[in-house]
């Protein structure tokens, strides 16, 4: 054993960063993606703390104050087509329009991870069945199965969210598959059977950690997309009903105040944008600092 | 369980060669097209040799003939359509099952950066092997850090490193750390040096032969380089198309290559000795198809001696002197050939 007084100074020498602790300082050292970050936390707290932040109240309208201007005194965003904060309904809209935009895509990653990794890594007819069945789902545009599954099964934010999640496991479970397959041709896999492990470990110990990063960057990417779907699905009138405050939704009822009020109109797009917006570029962030062989 | 538990005990006793593979064969079906005709890949396509207990067998042979197929056939990691593996007296299948032959059987890969989970430290890669068969985490750590320092990583400053932090060299002393942890009596080096510049893999064979002393270990040692095999082998297999055609004591087949394959392959070696340049043409061509290999002798259709023999027959396996058999006409009298009993 090493001298008690030595140790701890070789520890410090020898002690290799942990894969999270590398991630973390690359992310610090991209500006654009702590900055992406950094809105879209934001924009999550106000979102989960709206009732408390002190705002007009979203379903409050009036007659009088109909369609103000940005700028107003007492209503910095203006005011909707029946004269309700924006503000306030921006921000409160934000609950609903990420819980719509990330759930589906957890949801689906969840059981798009599983399907893939099952597919890849045991291959044979157990692949044939699961990606032949998901590449049926292929054949639809995406946001043509969201309406043609919300539109089966009618409208309510229970049933976006289920035809959501099933628009989004196909794709992620072709990446989980294809990065699968890829990880358990390689080497260190062989190495894993040939010294006795079970499948189950050897997919614990040498295949998630090492397919969860390329899955996850995509999944995160897809938030956005799940959000624009989800806003189009409530601007059809598939998702939420009004008068809750969901950014689809708002930009559905305010396209009639279009010529008289186009800054306004355009706001709840503008925050669908900066989400989506950060969403992708985080990502971009995400899948280079979570790149090991750097 | 303690790490002495791990290997597989000698059985056998030291006149029992340690593997007897006899017949094995590796077919793979593939399929030209999704409607296309069925067709075999003879990967492997009866081999037999043996591998006594201490000893190195070198394979040699061009790329595609084999040599890792019948690696992984001997450690299980895809199953043989026929022929036996008897390890130390236990037939596989039979006395012997798969986790157990892994148990005694070890391999160690030529890509050393593919063969290392990026995500485990390299003492957690050590230690994954004893870890799955039992051998408590602890412990299991104490063999990995014995194991870097063994093979010439100092634990204190290595084991909590990842594999893209160290060398190529060093990389591949952590797969045969790696392997070594199993506590086998058989490793494979499947290429194991290849990949290495010259002054690396001239360590890392050193540190394969300390290492063969002190764990008392059998190598079966494939690669494409005469040099580095002729280094560290005791005997040769070389095969062609997935088939054996000489085998005999390093010594004997460097004085004398029977087969013209293996004269070609010896021809073809470089000599640092400007005087001792070959003047002899190299083989012409890539090996035939091994979806459908040439009838009779495999080598007939680059061999410059064939004759028509060659082509009907498949030449039989012929004892030269102790040990050294080879597969070809020329050297059996009964053969027809003309150069044959000559």
């Amino acid at each position: 054993m090493t001298d008690a007084t030595t140790e701890p100074v070789l520890r410090i020498a020898a002690q290799s960063q942990g894969y999270w602790a590398g991630v973390w300082r690359r992310v610090r050292r991209d500006p654009v993606t702590l900055v992406c970050g950094a809105i879209l936390a934001a924009l999550i707290l106000a979102a989960i703390f709206a009732p408390w932040l002190g705002m007009a109240d979203p379903y409050q309208g009036s007659m009088i104050r109909r369609l103000k201007p940005i700028g107003t005194a007492g209503h910095p965003f203006g005011t909707d087509e029946l004269g309700r904060d924006m503000l306030a309904r921006l921000i409160h809209g934000g609950r609903l329009t990420l819980f719509l935009g990330i759930t589906p895509v957890v949801a689906a990653f969840a059981i798009g991870t599983t399907l893939g990794l099952i597919a890849g890594y045991v291959g044979g007819w157990v692949n044939t069945i699961i990606m032949r069945t998901v590449d049926v789902f292929f054949a639809f545009p995406s946001v043509l199965l969201a309406i043609a599954i919300s539109g089966a099964l009618g409208a309510g934010i229970v049933n976006s969210l289920v035809s959501l999640t099933i628009v989004f496991i196909p794709p992620i479970t072709r990446v989980a598959e294809s990065v699968t397959a890829s990880v358990r041709k390689l080497d260190y896999v062989d190495a894993a059977r040939a010294s006795g492990a079970g499948d189950f470990t050897i997919v614990r110990v040498h295949v998630l950690g090492n397919v969860m990063g390329p899955i996850f960057v995509y999944a995160t990417s897809l938030t956005s997309v799940c959000m624009i779907i989800a806003a189009g699905l409530s601007f059809l009138g598939l998702g939420v009903k009004p008068p809750e405050p969901e950014w689809g939704l708002m930009l559905n009822t305010l396209r009639t105040a279009i010529y008289v009020n186009p800054w306004v109109a355009a706001l709840p797009g503008v925050m669908i944008f900066i989400t989506s917006l950060c969403l992708n570029l985080m990502s971009d962030g995400l899948r280079s600092a979570m790149n090991v062989r750097q | 369980m303690s790490a002495n538990d791990l290997g597989l005990p000698d059985k056998g006793g030291p006149a029992q060669p340690l593997v007897i593979a006899s017949d094995l064969t590796c077919h793979f079906p593939v399929r030209a097209g999704a409607f296309g005709p069925k067709k075999v890949v003879r990967a492997v396509d009866g081999v037999s040799f043996t591998i006594a207990k201490g000893e190195t067998l070198g394979v040699v042979g061009e790329s595609g003939c084999g040599k890792s197929t019948t690696a992984r056939l001997m450690i299980g990691l895809i199953e043989a359509t026929g022929g036996k593996i008897i390890y130390d007296g236990q037939e596989l299948g039979a006395d012997l099952s798969l986790r157990e032959l892994r148990r005694g059987v070890q391999m160690v890969f030529q890509d050393s950066f593919a063969s290392l989970n990026p995500r485990l430290t390299i003492e957690e890669s050590i230690a994954f092997g004893p870890k799955v068969n039992g051998v408590d985490p602890a412990e299991a750590r104490r063999i990995a850090r014995d194991l870097l320092d063994r093979i010439g990583l100092d634990p204190a400053r290595f084991a909590g490193r990842y594999p893209h932090e160290l060398s190529g060299g060093q990389r591949q002393r952590v797969n045969i750390g790696r392997a070594l942890a199993m506590r086998p009596r058989l490793v494979i080096l499947d290429e194991a040096v290849s990949a290495l510049d010259k002054s690396v893999e001239a360590q890392v064979l050193n540190l394969l032969a300390d290492l063969r002393r002190d764990f008392d270990l059998t190598y079966m040692f494939i690669s494409h380089d005469l040099n580095v095999v002729r280094y560290i082998s005791d005997r040769l297999m070389v095969m062609y198309l997935g088939e054996v055609v000489e085998i005999g004591s390093a010594e004997a087949l460097y004085e004398r290559q029977a087969h013209p394959y293996t004269a070609a392959l010896f021809s073809a070696m470089p000599s640092m000795d400007p005087d001792a340049r070959t003047e002899v043409p190299p083989l012409a061509g890539d090996p035939p198809n091994p979806i459908d290999p040439p009838s009779g002798c495999r080598f007939h259709t680059r061999c410059p001696f064939a004759e028509e023999v060659c082509a009907a027959r498949k030449p039989q396996v012929v004892t030269l002197g102790e040990g050294h058999q080879v597969a070809c006409h020329m050297h059996d009298a009964t053969s027809g050939h003309g150069k044959a009993a000559a």
